[in-house]
Parts: structure tokens; C-alpha cells; sequence
């Protein structure tokens, strides 16, 4: 069935109701686009039809917007020259959009249209807004839920279906700036004042419809198609807008730190189209979306973030046994990981028993999320209903009998085998067969932790980040003998606490510590060479990532490096690298142990704020007068990661791809205009990838040696998401 | 080749570039035309005694636009047969003018010329006439756009100048002008501004403040440090480009930056000829001229490599320079210049400069050219560079000799 079905009233106006069945929120495609565009010539064409009101067949709201899988696989589809036939197919979307605000009118006159209006019943974002802003007047129904906003450029495009070009000559650049730059999604209220929809009301459709069959002439004209039009704010060069579009250019610079394409293609299409019509404006928008969705940039933030983030949380590598949803979780140690584990669960509806040695630990790990929650209400997020609910699933406890009755166990207790024995089987006898034992460690091997269990089929890995309640991922780590009901057990858990999943062998670190740490070495022994500590920082920003090795060492502790250190030194013996154990000792001799102790890599106020690099750093580890180029500063920082994530795959420790870059971005925050390790190695291609590691190896040691599938793969030529985009495994391929 | 000589060298005292600034009453047209007047009678020019009028001048709008060189020459008691180009290389626009005609009188483009430059900065605002490098957002984005100001803090935390640096730099300048005054050095050149009338409106530089010491300047604020490090945030931009710097330190204010005024300059240049023609005698010849473009961002660092590439064409070294002129766009940029060659201050601005005496973005490089020509036959020194940064990444350079 059509997307869009048109019923023509016996008042005159035609309904176009979008309503794309399988989905539960509307989504537009390209055949969706024909649709609309056959109806629009159909009601425009027909004498009896005085005026039309678009709508949507879901109760609650208008649409999601563009199907984030048709703009990933938009640039495949447009053919041997892909530049032209994206451009060609986003005019062809402006022509009717333009049909739409135009509507018959006498180009001359700006008489004789026919009157077009949108009813809202809700949600409406990204091209479910950029069809409404062409139409004449916007209705949306009171509905507080509801969001409406142009989010594109979190997913690494923009508006690009004149949703650009028509809010900023609607609102000014500085007003349709947080829309633009920010996504800044708006209840209708909201929305309405800040002038993006035009009326909220009880029913959208009825009010649309009466101010359809009473709009006059001048009523469908917009702004920028009425003799006079200026620009709210002022246009680039005129003095207002000056300083205006310098400042929007620096800020975006500085915020994006230049990685990200979107931002800046945006912010050109807006300066370009300012100072021309309002139809040549629309050709420049669509000139600027080519060159983003031509990027590869845009492309793998889209796979990455979105389709393939999506996937994994709908179980992509789920095995296929019946639902495992969890009822009763049993959390042991009521520390910060423990309480936040608590917190995330019976936020989920889950019930929980936090147990610790002392009823006393265990209830302060119950305040956590008293605290959380009472934040949440003051925010007004929650309500006190809500927060008490919440509150009164946590169950805090020093009696393992409590823990009868739950299907999960969530260990957090200290990082140590023997402690994590003993309470494995103290719990393994309260609880039942069936129960599912889980352990949340960092840094121990799961397959030995699984020794003490009586069931080692029910015993697995689950790898939460700190703090439990902001970050996305988690990491899900099989033992040797995990069953496919713990690792189903596992996933369906973390669907329910919202977060995303990835699914990896057991092996040291795991996946996202093994990749960071050697960013973190990578950086400290470049201190240790006698590279500028704020070049080492300031590089790594300037790839993308979200802290510098030096800052995110103050934030994990120089401590925890020091143990770390010690550990892999002990596994390790002669083939560990100890470069960056002289700064690294050396800082934990000072006492200066990171944040915790406001003295680190940098110094801290007596408040904890940040200050700047501590200058200690510099007289002992003085900066050469040569400094490397920013380039090469950023591929150590980067390949010290990648190569490791290469090598987690071809070790089997990861058997999919995409779950190296969602882990990666959501992990550690990886590069997000990447794509992840796998996506930048295919934007570099794997020949010079492999080059590359050559040229490093031979300069900087061994750890950049090109792993055996790189230097495979540019010799063919391939690439991963050409090979294993679909989630294969290493081996398998 | 022929050798270029200048003839001559006027300039109009420095008005404040405000509303209150003396010069404000007065048009860009005919302040050009009195400087031009100036020259034709102090050399008793007759008819189409000069190739062309090239004149510099940065903000080409308005009562600047148009072609504000013809109009000159035009509102002026020149030949109607004079021609006229207006040039733009933002602050080395008046030297370019004078590098411009010496190119061409050395090529053989003509016998003579007037090269100057005029701006009107209290009447004309910096900036009026736009600037996709800063607005553009596909080109500031992918040159790191800062403003000047950020520019030259960028230079003084990069090579290491401090706040007293600056400030001690500065209460030099001032006290050199006030002795410069004292002492009339400037006599040779000043022409009074006089109006319709012939009643004086301006005959001394009014921006300069001498009772300028440490104190006073201590109590400014940096300038550029909200915009630096708040709203926009130039530093984040700046240390894109430099990222082995961690701060920005700011450092510049109005106290030690070139001051906004009114002003107008000219040079009277042609070859061995047209002094024969005209009965005139050269004063110096003009060496060399060079310009070069530099990274745009630290922007104003321009003065070191085009010094470097002009020594290197005329296989000079720095030690063959007797006196120097560096525009003081800011401190820094001088403080850097010195520092970078290792120049004793006591031969550069030796009279002041722009943080006394004021900027006028588009006469600049001709008045300090004619300044230094002046102080050369002053202090009967043999050899002269002058030298400015320039906006968007660009220096220019000309030296200068004794005949």
C-alpha cells in the first residue's frame, strides 16, 4: 500500500495522509517521494479541490524523517557518477517541495494558489519537518511529548531538503542557529515560539482544514517569496550579520575541531544562500548536501551510529534462544560500579537486590540513585511517583539469602580472584540452577573467574563503563565455556537498561581496554621523547577524540596505569614494552595520582576544575626544540588503537566488525566522524594503511608492525566493510 | 635595468580616527588631493608630468570606492590626463603603491609617478567593506580565520613576548615621537591639512599620547582575550593551527597596538630622466621591493620572511641595513621582527611609530617610507629597509639607498 493516500472532502480539501504501514513511526523513501509528488499534481490539478492539508495516519506523531538506510545507501544508488545523480535527485525533491510552497500560484501575482497546510500530531523531525516548513501553515496538536526538529547533524549530515534554506530565511541565523547547529529538538510549544510551526491546537486537522478553506492569496506567501524580503538578523555583509558569521564560523571550528564535514557544509549553504534567491539558495543547499553525502565521513557515522548501532541492540549477534528478560537482578557490592549497575536496572523496571558485606555499604550504594533521582525530578525529567518507584525496586542488603529469586547475578565486588571466588559460590548456592552469573571485571580473564562456578555454561563477562549511567556500551565477554542462554541472558539485559551491546571473546582487556590503553601509553611516551604535552593533547583533539591521553590518564587515575602497568608486565615478561613507565612511575612517586588527587598530567584548583598542563611535566620531561608535525602525531595516537582492534579481530576476540566501531565510538569515544577503527582504516585504504604502518614501524617499534589481514587486505585490494560489513568473522571469511 | 628614485615625500599630519579626530570633517577625496597638490607644487609638475597615480587604500568603499585613486587626481590641480589606480594589500598598501610605480619606472613603464596611499579610518570603518575570509565559512573555516588582534598574541605567546615586553615597547614609541616632534624631524615632509579656504586643520600627528609610561598602560585590559577565549573563541580556532601551544596569552591592547586615525601619504618616484626633465634632484634610490604570502592565521609574521627574501635578491645581510622602519601594527610584530634578526632597537622606528603616531591602514607604507627617507638624510645614514605585516597572511619590503 502508498505511503500517502489522498481522500478529496466534499469541502473542498483534500487529506494527504502519510501512513507507511510497517513502520510504527513514518519514514519517507524514494518511492514515498513519488507518492506525494503524483498526489500534489493530482490536488493541484483539480478544479475541486480548493486546498489541501498533509497529516499523518499515526496517532501521535507526523514522521521520524528520511530512512537513515536509504541515505546510507543513497550515494550506491545514484549510479557511475554519483555526485550528479545525488545532486539531480535532491533538485528533483526541491522541485516538489517548491510545488508544494508555490502551489499554482502565479509566479508574478503570487496569486491563484491553492492553499497547503500540515497538521502535526506529533513528532515531526529531519524531512518530517522539511515538508511541513514548505507548506503554508503548520498545525500541531498540545502534545508535550512530542518532538519537533531538525536532528540531522547529529547523524553527520544536515537538513538538506530545504529545511536549511528555509528555516534561516524564516528565523535569521542566529535564531535558526541552535536548530541548525545543534539539532535542538522542541516540544510544539516551544517550537512555536521559536517561530519554526505556526500554531498548536487541540485538533491540528480540524484547524488546518478552516484555515485552508479561509486563506487568501497573500496568506500563502512566504517571506522570501515577497517583494522586499531581508533577512531576519541581517544577511552576511550587512553590519548586523557580520560579526555574526564570523563568530558562527569560529565557534563551529572550534567545537567541531574541524572533523566533522556536516557543520561546515551547513554553514556554507547558509552563507552562500543568504546572499542570493531563494531558489538559486536551494541549489547551493543541494550542491553542499552532494558534497556531505559524498563524504565518507557522513557515510560511516550513519553505518556506525545509527543502522549498525540499531542492529547490535536488536540482537544482531544474539543466539537464538527464547527471550531471556530479566525479572530480578541481584547486584553484588554496592560500590560505584555496583550502585550504578542498581540504578540503571530498576530504572529499568527490574527489580534488584544490592547486596553488600555491610547493610550499611549496601544502602549508601542505594542512595546513588536516591541522589540520581532526586536530580531527575528537580530537572523535571521525573516525577516523585516515578522516583520513588524506582527507588523501592532496590532492595539494599547484607544477607545473601536476599538473592533468591533472581535470574541474573551481577558481580562488582573488588578486582581480585580469590575475593571473586568465594562470593561466586557463596551466591551460586542461594540462587537457582537457571540463574545466570555474571561478572563485571575490567581486567581478569573470565574463563579463570569461571572456575569457581559450579555452572561455567551460566557464568560470562559483562564489562559496564563508569559511570554505569551515562555510558552507552557494554561490553558482553564469553568465557571458554559460556552457553549461548548467558550470552542471549546478557544481551536482553542490556536492551532493557537502553544500552548497546557488543559481544567478544575472552582475552586480555578484552576489546575496548585493550585498544585504549596503548593510546594512553602511545601519548605518554611521547612526553617522554620530548613532544610538547599540549601538542599530544591537542592532536588528539583534533582527530576527535574526547580526551587527549594525558587528560583521560588524570580522569582513570595515574594509579590504576600503574597497576595496569605492573600487571601486563607480570603476564607479559620479556616482550613488554615499559616506554612509558618512566613517566608513568615517576608521576605516581610525585603523588600526582589524576583528578582524584587534583594533581596530575595537569594541575587543578582547589575546586577540581582543570587548570592547565601541570609545568613539572615540561622541566622533567623537557620539550625538544623539533617538534613532529600534527600529522604524525595523530597516526601514532590513532594506529595504537586501530592496529590493536585489527588484531582483536583476527584473533577472534572480536568477530565483528561493527561491533569494533559501535564499541569503539560509544566505548571510548573513538573518532566519531570515523565511523570507528575498521571504518577509518577503509577511508584510508588498506595499501596505504598498510603503508603506513610500515613507515611508523620503522621509526617508532614493532607495535606498529602491519597485522597479517592489513597487509592481506591491501594486496587485494579489499576492504573490511566490503568483507565483513555484514558481520562476519575473521575466519570465516 | 633603470633605476627607480623617489623625488619626493609628503604626508598629512595623523588625525584621530574618530568622530572628535580633526581629520573627520575631512573627505578621503580631498585629503588625497592636497597630498597630491602638495607634490605637484613642492616639484612644479606641469600637465601630464606623471605616468599615473597609484594609490593605496584598504577599505574600498563608499566615498573610498569607486576608484578613490582617479577621483583624486581629479579633485586635485593634477592633469586630467593623469590616470589613477587604486591598490589594496590592506596595511602595505601605500608601499606596494610606491613598489608598484619603481617596477614600473624599472621596466620602463613610464618616466614618473606619484605612489601614496590615504584612509580614512574614523570616516570609513575597517572591516565596511567585507571579507569572505572572514565570513566565508568554507574559507575562514579552511584558513583558521582569527582577527588581527588574536593574530598578534598568537606571535607573542608562540616566540615568547610578554605583556611588559609589549608595554615597554609601546612607551618607547610614544617618547620617540615626542622627541621626533620636538625636534622637527618630521618637518620635511608634513603638509598641513588646510580647508577650501586655506585655514589649517590639522599640522601635527594628535593621536599621540607621551606621558605614556608602564603604569599607564598596566591599567588596560587585554583586548582580544573575551573574544580569544569566550564568545566566539578565536584560541580554540588558533590553536588549530598551533597546536603544540597549549593558552593563547593575551597580551595586546589598545595601549600597545597601532591607534585608528586619518591620513595621507605620497611619494614622487620616476628614473634618472624624469628628475632631468623636471629639474629635480633624487634623493634615494629605490633597491629593491619585495612582497610574500605567510600562513594566515599568526598573519602578521609577515616582516621576517619578506626582510629574508629581499636580503637574499640583493645579496645583502641584515648588518648592511643602517636604519629600519616596521610597522608597528603591534608590538609583537615588531618585537619578532628584532628578535628574529637579532636587530638592535636603536636603529629601528627610531622616531616611533604606528602605537604613537597612529595607522592609517592604506598611507602607512608610504609615510613610513618617507619617514625613513628623511631620517636617513638626518642621521646621514647610507641604506634603509622598511617593512610591514599584512593582513590575510602577507608581508611587503622595500630598502632604500642614499644617492
Amino acid at each position: 500500500m502508498a505511503d500517502f493516500t489522498m481522500d478529496k472532502g466534499a469541502d473542498g480539501v483534500a487529506i494527504i495522509t502519510w501512513d507507511v504501514k510497517e513502520k510504527s513511526m513514518n519514514v519517507l523513501s524514494l518511492e514515498g517521494w513519488d507518492a506525494l509528488d503524483a498526489l500534489i499534481d493530482e490536488a493541484l490539478g483539480d478544479e475541486a479541490v480548493k486546498g489541501v492539508v498533509i497529516t499523518s495516519g499515526k496517532p501521535d506523531s507526523f514522521a521520524g524523517g528520511m530512512d537513515l538506510n536509504v541515505i546510507a545507501k543513497m550515494k550506491e544508488a545514484a549510479g557511475d557518477e554519483p555526485a550528479k545523480g545525488l545532486f539531480d535527485g535532491l533538485m528533483r525533491c526541491h522541485g516538489i517541495l517548491r510545488k508544494i510552497e508555490r502551489a499554482g500560484m502565479d509566479p508574478k501575482t503570487l496569486k491563484g494558489g491553492k492553499p497547503i497546510a500540515t497538521a502535526l500530531p506529533g513528532t515531526a523531525l529531519g524531512i518530517g519537518l522539511e515538508i511541513p516548513l514548505a507548506t503554508h501553515r503548520i498545525f500541531a496538536a498540545d502534545n508535550p511529548k512530542a518532538k519537533i526538529g531538525l536532528p540531522e547533524i547529529m547523524v553527520g549530515i544536515f537538513p538538506g531538503m530545504g529545511g536549511t534554506t528555509r528555516v534561516v530565511r524564516k528565523l535569521g541565523a542566529i535564531a535558526a542557529a541552535p536548530i541548525l547547529l545543534e539539532g535542538k529538538l522542541n516540544d510544539p510549544k516551544k517550537a512555536k515560539a521559536a517561530g519554526l510551526i505556526d500554531e498548536v491546537v487541540e485538533d491540528p486537522l480540524a484547524a488546518a482544514k478552516a484555515w485552508v478553506l479561509g486563506a487568501k492569496d497573500a496568506d500563502l506567501v512566504k517571506p522570501w517569496d515577497a517583494k522586499g524580503y531581508k533577512m531576519p538578523g541581517g544577511a552576511p555583509y550587512h553590519p548586523a550579520g557580520f560579526m555574526n558569521f564570523v563568530g558562527a564560523s569560529a565557534m563551529v571550528n572550534g567545537k567541531t575541531k574541524g572533523v566533522y564535514p556536516a557543520a561546515k557544509a551547513l554553514l556554507s549553504a547558509v552563507y552562500e544562500g543568504a546572499l542570493v534567491p531563494f531558489d538559486i539558495a536551494l541549489k547551493i543547499e543541494a550542491r553542499w548536501f552532494t558534497s556531505i553525502l559524498m563524504n565518507p565521513s557522513s557515510e560511516a557515522m550513519i553505518r556506525s551510529i545509527f543502522i549498525n548501532k540499531e542492529a547490535l541492540e536488536k540482537g544482531a549477534n544474539r543466539p537464538d534462544v527464547p527471550d531471556q528478560k530479566v525479572t530480578k537482578v541481584g547486584v553484588l557490592g554496592a560500590g560505584m560500579m555496583g550502585a550504578g549497575i542498581a540504578l540503571v536496572s530498576a530504572q529499568a523496571g527490574i527489580e534488584v537486590v544490592l547486596l553488600d558485606q555491610s547493610k550499611e555499604a549496601a544502602e549508601k550504594g542505594k542512595a546513588y540513585t536516591a541522589s540520581y533521582a532526586e536530580k531527575g525530578v528537580k530537572r523535571g525529567k521525573s516525577t516523585p511517583e516515578k522516583a520513588h518507584a524506582m527507588l523501592d525496586r532496590i532492595t539494599a542488603t547484607d544477607d545473601v539469602a536476599d538473592l533468591k529469586g533472581c535470574d541474573l547475578i551481577v558481580e562488582a565486588v573488588f578486582e581480585d580472584i580469590g575475593v571473586k571466588a568465594e562470593i561466586t559460590k557463596t551466591v551460586e548456592a542461594v540462587v537457582g540452577p537457571d540463574c545466570i552469573f555474571a561478572t563485571n571485571t575490567s581486567t581478569l580473564p573470565i574463563t579463570e573467574l569461571a572456575k569457581a562456578s559450579a555452572r561455567p555454561e551460566h557464568f560470562i563477562g559483562i564489562h559496564f563503563f563508569s559511570p554505569v549511567e551515562k555510558m552507552l556500551l557494554v561490553e558482553i565477554i564469553k568465557g571458554e565455556e559460556t552457553g549461548d542462554r548467558a550470552v542471549a541472558k546478557s544481551l536482553d539485559f542490556v536492551r532493557q537498561i537502553r544500552k548497546t551491546p557488543i559481544v567478544v571473546n575472552d582475552a586480555r582487556f578484552f576489546y575496548a581496554n585493550r585498544c585504549i590503553i596503548p593510546y594512553i601509553n602511545e601519548g605518554i611516551r611521547m612526553v617522554k621523547e620530548g613532544v610538547a604535552p599540549a601538542l599530544v593533547e591537542n592532536a588528539a583533539k583534533l582527530v576527535g577524540m574526547p580526551l587527549g591521553p594525558l587528560q583521560l590518564t588524570d580522569e582513570t587515575s595515574i594509579d590504576l596505569g600503574v597497576k595496569i602497568a605492573k600487571a601486563t608486565k607480570a603476564a607479559l615478561g620479556e616482550a613488554y614494552d615499559d616506554a612509558s613507565d618512566p613517566v608513568l612511575f615517576w608521576m605516581a612517586e610525585e603523588g600526582r595520582l589524576g583528578r582524584k588527587a587534583n594533581a596530575g598530567f595537569y594541575a587543578y584548583d582547589e575546586k577540581g576544575n582543570r587548570q592547565g598542563l601541570w609545568d613539572g611535566l615540561a622541566a622533567q620531561f623537557p620539550p625538544s626544540p623539533e617538534q613532529p608535525s600534527l600529522v604524525e602525531v595523530q597516526h601514532r595516537l590513532l594506529f595504537a588503537q586501530v592496529l590493536e582492534a585489527v588484531r582483536a579481530f583476527e584473533d577472534g576476540v572480536l568477530t565483528d566488525i561493527r561491533e569494533g566501531d559501535v564499541g569503539a565510538i560509544l566505548g571510548w569515544g573513538f573518532a566519531p566522524w570515523s565511523g570507528g577503527p575498521f571504518s577509518w582504516l577503509d577511508m584510508l585504504g588498506a595499501p596505504y594503511a598498510a603503508d603506513r604502518c610500515d613507515a611508523l614501524a620503522a621509526t617508532f617499534g614493532a607495535r606498529f608492525a602491519c597485522p597479517n589481514l592489513l597487509r592481506e587486505m591491501a594486496g587485494k585490494g579489499a576492504t573490511f566493510y566490503g568483507r565483513y560489513g555484514g558481520g562476519a568473522a575473521a575466519e570465516a571469511a | 635595468m633603470t633605476d627607480a628614485y623617489i623625488y619626493d615625500a609628503v604626508r598629512s599630519p595623523r588625525g584621530k580616527g574618530r568622530k572628535d579626530g580633526a581629520l573627520h570633517e575631512v573627505t578621503a577625496a580631498r585629503l588625497s588631493a592636497q597630498m597630491l597638490n602638495a607634490l605637484k607644487a613642492r616639484n612644479g609638475l606641469e600637465g601630464h608630468a606623471v605616468e599615473d597615480v597609484i594609490w593605496g587604500n584598504v577599505t574600498q568603499v563608499g566615498e573610498q570606492g569607486g576608484c578613490l585613486a582617479r577621483t583624486a587626481v581629479l579633485a586635485s590641480d593634477l592633469d586630467e590626463a593623469i590616470p589613477g589606480l587604486s591598490i589594496n594589500r590592506f596595511c602595505a598598501s601605500g608601499l606596494e603603491a610606491v613598489n608598484l610605480a619603481a617596477n614600473q619606472v624599472r621596466g620602463g613603464g613610464g618616466h614618473g609617478y606619484i605612489a601614496g596611499g590615504v584612509e580614512m579610518m574614523g570616516r570609513v570603518p575597517m572591516g565596511s567593506d567585507g571579507a569572505a575570509i572572514a565570513v566565508d565559512p568554507s574559507i575562514a573555516m579552511e584558513t583558521y580565520f582569527v582577527p588581527q588582534g588574536i593574530s598578534a598574541d598568537i606571535i607573542a605567546t608562540e616566540y615568547g613576548f610578554s605583556r611588559d615586553d609589549a608595554d615597554a615597547f609601546a612607551v618607547a614609541s610614544q617618547k620617540r615621537a615626542k622627541t621626533a616632534w620636538e625636534e622637527h624631524r618630521f618637518d620635511k615632509s608634513i603638509v598641513t591639512v588646510t580647508d577650501q579656504n586655506g585655514l589649517p586643520i590639522l599640522d601635527h600627528d594628535e593621536y599621540m599620547r607621551p606621558g605614556t609610561d608602564m603604569q599607564t598602560l598596566g591599567a588596560l585590559n587585554p583586548a582580544f582575550q573575551a573574544m580569544g577565549e569566550v564568545m566566539p573563541g578565536f584560541d580554540a580556532v588558533a590553536l588549530m593551527k598551533y597546536p603544540h601551544l597549549e593558552k593563547i596569552h593575551h597580551i595586546h591592547h589598545a595601549g600597545n597596538s597601532s591607534g585608528i586615525v586619518d591620513g595621507a601619504a605620497a611619494l614622487l618616484i620616476g628614473d634618472k630622466e624624469f628628475g632631468e626633465a623636471n629639474g629635480l634632484a633624487a634623493r634615494a634610490r629605490i633597491k629593491a621591493s619585495a612582497k610574500i604570502g605567510t600562513d594566515p592565521t599568526i598573519m602578521l609574521t609577515g616582516p621576517v620572511p619578506v626582510t629574508e627574501k629581499i636580503l637574499a635578491e640583493t645579496g645583502m645581510e641584515i648588518g648592511d641595513i643602517d636604519l629600519f622602519e616596521v610597522n608597528e601594527a603591534f608590538s609583537s610584530v615588531v618585537l619578532r621582527f628584532m628578535q628574529a634578526f637579532d636587530v638592535d632597537h636603536a636603529k629601528l622606528n627610531v622616531n616611533g611609530g604606528a602605537i604613537a603616531m597612529g595607522h592609517p591602514l592604506g598611507a602607512t607604507g608610504a609615510m613610513i617610507l618617507g619617514t625613513l627617507l628623511d631620517e636617513m638624510e638626518r642621521a646621514d645614514k647610507e641604506t634603509g629597509l622598511a617593512t610591514l605585516c599584512v593582513a590575510s597572511g602577507m608581508g611587503a619590503a622595500t630598502v632604500l639607498e642614499r644617492v
